[in-house]
């Protein structure tokens, strides 16, 4: 069922407002440019809640090497349409030491990959508060996460240690070491984002629209075979189906949903019939119980 | 007005069902993915007696792990659900324990609706007494008493009424209007969202009905209200950019800024999506103003005809938060919105007993206590009463060394003291003072352990000082206690308050023109930065003696530490008390150091 526009309204006004204290209260803020549904609308969001004036800081896309290629051509349309300022930053060493989703394993290729890469580019940089686009519906761990969070040195995340939050009054001080993550989307749904890019016509990724792609199936899961690096099984042959993308991330850790849906209308219909939480495509999450927890406990965003 | 989206927070704990009746409210409205439905129906807790293949509802809303551990609720989670007319609630899940009191607090300061939660097998208990104090104090305007388990006690109706009549003398002394008592089965799904059918007495509305049918009530003196986040610049254009907080504001209204009372008018009201004509509460927009008032991030703008009267001492409950307990006299920052200002609790007139409402006398606040307190700040600062409007109302203190939000306030009344003292403006003035010396005024603050050698660097400091035609003043913190502070001992609050007093001290004699030398133990950072707040920039210099704690018994020019041995002094420094050392000093000597070296070194950063 969908809410009423007037939901968005609110939601859209209170998201702005927490954009403006991340950015006001910070020496150095960051936005997490992840590239996908989540992060359009956080960038949409920071150009109303500056307008207009520009976005008073810079991007951060972490890539790991084992994006979709339309994710990043995506990006770099949106860079150059809007005229941001984005930071680009790869973990060299993981690189260079060949980590990598197949024979790493998940959790030591996520924990490379990701979480070091993306503490190497807050400390490179100096960045105090880094914005991004996660939301209490994902998971059960971020259920609990507070909109101003902070991370103690380490970008360790401590959930027994989470500042009280009360009303609309944040408190975005720091002690030494430490350093601040703010969910300006905390209280939206996947439904509210769907039906936000819809009223306000954001440009998304094409891959969340359904198109013949070749795949791969693992498991119960479909697998997007985007380029030549992914390991085929003896005698496999990647086959042509009808699928699209609910979440955005490694393509070798990604699943794809078969459906037809290919206008933003008709993924907002089927995101209202499916009912799977959209976790439930990620590879990374799947492997045990409170995973996200630990790997937040780690620096994970 | 009706508001899209309703606030709900739920008080009680597992032991009552709570979990229970979340999951189930969740899976009955359809707000939850079906495959965490599914594996609720797998998982199971150790010791559960849930039988395989339905619904655990209460693994639907326990998040952390340590909670799946315990079996219970140690955190506050939120959960999205859609009501069935078209609105949005929003659970702020909270814990029912007395230690979590805090996150109980920190869940209901945005709800508009409480749900408070009683087992009818058990009947009222001293928590559910608790859960609705805080409900009230947190200013819910309408709660539902939900009675579960209905269905363990063979659906009598007499158990309902009798809860119901023993409560009631509580809500009316907590001056509580808009509740409703509503008999439940979580397990069940008796009057949760379907009505039951094993209640045929209960004519009342369904759980879901009662929250869904939430309007928020016209507040009775409401000021419209937008706080400045930041000023937004482009070319040829400057605009304060914020939130309308409370009420509404249109184009040509007359505008005050606070507390800095200048006078404006709404020339636009800017968004992204094109300007408006009036923005209505809740609203985040960008005001351009005429003329283009010097307005700053944590300014308030009001309505000229009524405004809120700035002050800087106020009268408050406050819900201690911290691990620390309250220190009076002790400087923290107050943040309400986007302003944050130091500020002191000057005064703490009682706690309240959060099971009886009783009031007590105490000297501190633990936390997960309320006490009322008075509140002194540094600047003034334009806050409403709590009860008049929640957003403009509230405060939060934060522990200036941790960071850390130790408390949260809601103001009770304004305390008017201050605006019959006026600060009277001498036409010389320190730095006319100083000039006239021929030196620029200082303050010099020395702290360290007791026996680091601060009185003597001081002694000897002052004399070369005098030696060069300079003005100084050495305030020693053994001679202050002899007079003005011969009141205070050792503890720690008396510490900061004895801090509190020589800084302003020093500060009276800096603005003398003089070079002040403090040399005082001033143990804690806390203190020692609520001092620095007093001065400007560069005017005070904090320098740490640093000589190491076995050098200092072997010195121990006033036999203190031997009588700490012996017992006598139980709060000595370095002893039974810690010394928090400076992280940020302008200087560090090492009190070993040949003395003519050290004061070498000061005289360097004096001039």
């Amino acid at each position: 069922m969908l809410g009423s526009p007037q939901i968005l309204q609110m939601l859209e006004d209170e998201s702005i407002e927490i954009l403006r204290e991340a950015a006001a209260a910070f020496r150095k803020p960051v936005l997490l440019y992840s590239i996908g549904k989540d992060s359009s609308v956080l960038l949409h969001l920071a150009r109303k809640a500056f307008y207009p004036g520009p976005i008073p800081f810079p991007m951060l896309h972490v890539d790991t090497t084992w994006k979709f290629r339309e994710m990043i051509s995506f990006r770099d349309q949106i860079v150059k349409e809007y005229g941001l300022n984005l930071l680009v930053h790869t973990n060299q060493a993981g690189v260079d030491e060949k980590v990598n989703p197949f024979t790493s394993g998940i959790s030591e290729y996520t924990r490379v990959m990701k979480t070091v890469a993306l503490r190497q580019a807050l400390d490179e940089h100096g960045f105090d508060v880094a914005i991004g686009g996660s939301r209490r519906d994902e998971e059960r761990s971020r259920a609990k996460e507070r909109i101003f969070s902070v991370r103690e040195s380490g970008h360790r995340w401590d959930p027994r240690q989470q500042r009280p939050e009360l009303w609309r009054t944040y408190n975005p001080r720091l002690a030494p070491g430490q350093s601040m993550r703010v969910f300006p989307l905390s209280d939206w749904t996947e439904l509210d984002v769907w039906h936000y890019i819809y009223l306000n016509e954001i440009p998304v990724n094409p891959l969340y629209f359904a198109k013949e792609r070749l795949v791969v199936t693992r498991g119960q899961q479909l697998i997007m075979v985007d380029d030549e690096r992914y390991p085929l099984l003896e005698n496999e042959k990647p086959e042509l189906r009808q699928i699209r993308f609910r979440t955005l991330g490694c393509y070798p850790l990604t699943a794809a949903v078969e459906s037809t849906a290919n206008s933003v209308k008709e993924i907002l219909d089927e995101v209202m019939e499916v009912k799977l939480s959209e976790r439930a495509t990620r590879l990374i999450d799947g492997d045990k119980e409170d995973s996200m927890e630990k790997k937040k406990s780690e620096g994970y965003f | 007005m009706s508001k899209p989206i309703v606030r709900l927070v739920t008080c009680g704990s597992v032991d009552d069902g709570k979990s229970t009746l979340i999951g189930r409210l969740l899976v009955e409205t359809d707000s939850i993915p079906h495959d965490s439905v599914a594996s609720a129906r797998l998982v199971r807790r150790s010791g559960s007696t849930i039988k395989a293949g339905e619904i655990d509802f209460s693994l639907l809303t326990d998040g952390l792990e340590a909670e799946r551990e315990q079996g219970i609720t140690i955190d506050v989670a939120y959960r999205s659900m859609f009501l069935l007319n078209g609105r949005r609630l929003i659970i702020a899940d909270a814990p029912g324990h007395e230690q979590y009191t805090r996150n109980m607090v920190v869940a209901a300061s945005r709800a508009d609706v409480a749900l408070v939660l009683l087992d009818a097998s058990r009947g009222i208990r001293t928590q559910t007494l608790r859960h609705l104090m805080i409900c009230s104090l947190m200013g819910i305007g309408r709660i539902a008493i939900v009675i579960n388990k209905l269905d363990a006690v063979g659906y009598a109706e007499e158990i309902y009424e009798k809860i119901k009549r023993d409560l009631t003398k509580s809500i009316n002394r907590l001056e509580i209007k808009d509740f409703q008592f509503i008999p439940v089965s979580a397990l069940v799904g008796d009057n949760i969202v379907l009505r039951s059918e094993a209640m045929p007495w209960y004519t009342g509305p369904t759980l879901l009905e009662y929250i869904q049918y939430w309007e928020k009530s016209p507040a009775g003196r409401s000021r419209a209200r937008l706080g400045i986040q930041m000023i937004s610049r482009a070319e040829n254009f400057r605009g304060v950019a914020g939130t309308v907080i409370n009420g509404e504001f249109t184009v040509g209204d007359e505008v005050i800024t606070l507390p800095t009372r200048r006078r404006a008018t709404i020339a636009r009201i800017v968004t992204f999506d094109g300007d408006l004509e009036r923005a209505e509460e809740s609203r985040a927009v960008t005001l351009v103003l005429e003329p283009d008032v010097d307005a700053t991030r944590g300014d308030v703008i009001e309505l000229a005809e009524d405004f809120t009267e700035p002050a800087d001492r106020f009268n408050a409950t406050v819900v201690w938060l911290g691990e620390p307990e309250l220190i009076h006299s002790r400087s923290y920052l107050l943040i309400s919105g986007s302003t944050q200002v130091p500020a002191m609790v000057t005064k703490i007139r009682h706690k309240v007993n959060i099971n009886t409402g009783k009031h007590e006398v105490t000297q501190t606040l633990k936390m997960n206590e309320i006490g009322v307190v008075e509140i002194a700040t540094d600047a003034l600062i334009a806050l409403d009463t709590y009860k008049s409007c929640r957003e403009s109302g509230n405060f939060i203190l934060v522990d200036r060394s941790t960071m850390n939000t130790v408390g949260a306030g809601m103001i009770e009344h304004v305390l008017r003291r201050s605006s019959n003292i006026t600060k009277q403006e001498y036409e010389i003035n320190q730095q006319s003072r100083a000039l006239q010396k021929n030196q620029r005024a200082r303050v010099l603050w020395l702290t360290g352990l007791p026996g680091s050698g601060k009185s003597t660097i001081a002694n000897a400091l002052e004399k070369q000082l005098f030696a060069m035609g300079l003005h100084s003043y050495v305030l020693d913190g053994d001679n202050v206690r002899l007079g003005l502070n011969k009141d205070l001992g050792f503890i720690k609050e008396d510490r900061a308050e004895n801090v509190r007093r020589v800084s302003e001290v020093a500060r009276l004699m800096s603005d003398a023109g003089l070079i002040v030398i403090v040399a005082l133990v001033s143990p804690f950072a806390a203190d020692r930065d609520q001092a620095r707040s007093l001065f400007d920039q560069g005017e005070f210099l904090e320098v740490w003696i640093n000589t190491s704690a076995d050098v200092c018994t072997i010195r121990d020019p006033k036999g203190l530490y031997k009588k700490a041995a012996a017992g006598s002094i139980p709060n000595l420094t370095g002893v039974g008390q810690e010394y928090e050392p400076p992280a940020n000093a302008e200087l560090v000597l090492d009190g070993t150091a040949p003395i003519e070296e050290n004061v070498k070194r000061l005289i360097e950063i004096i001039l």
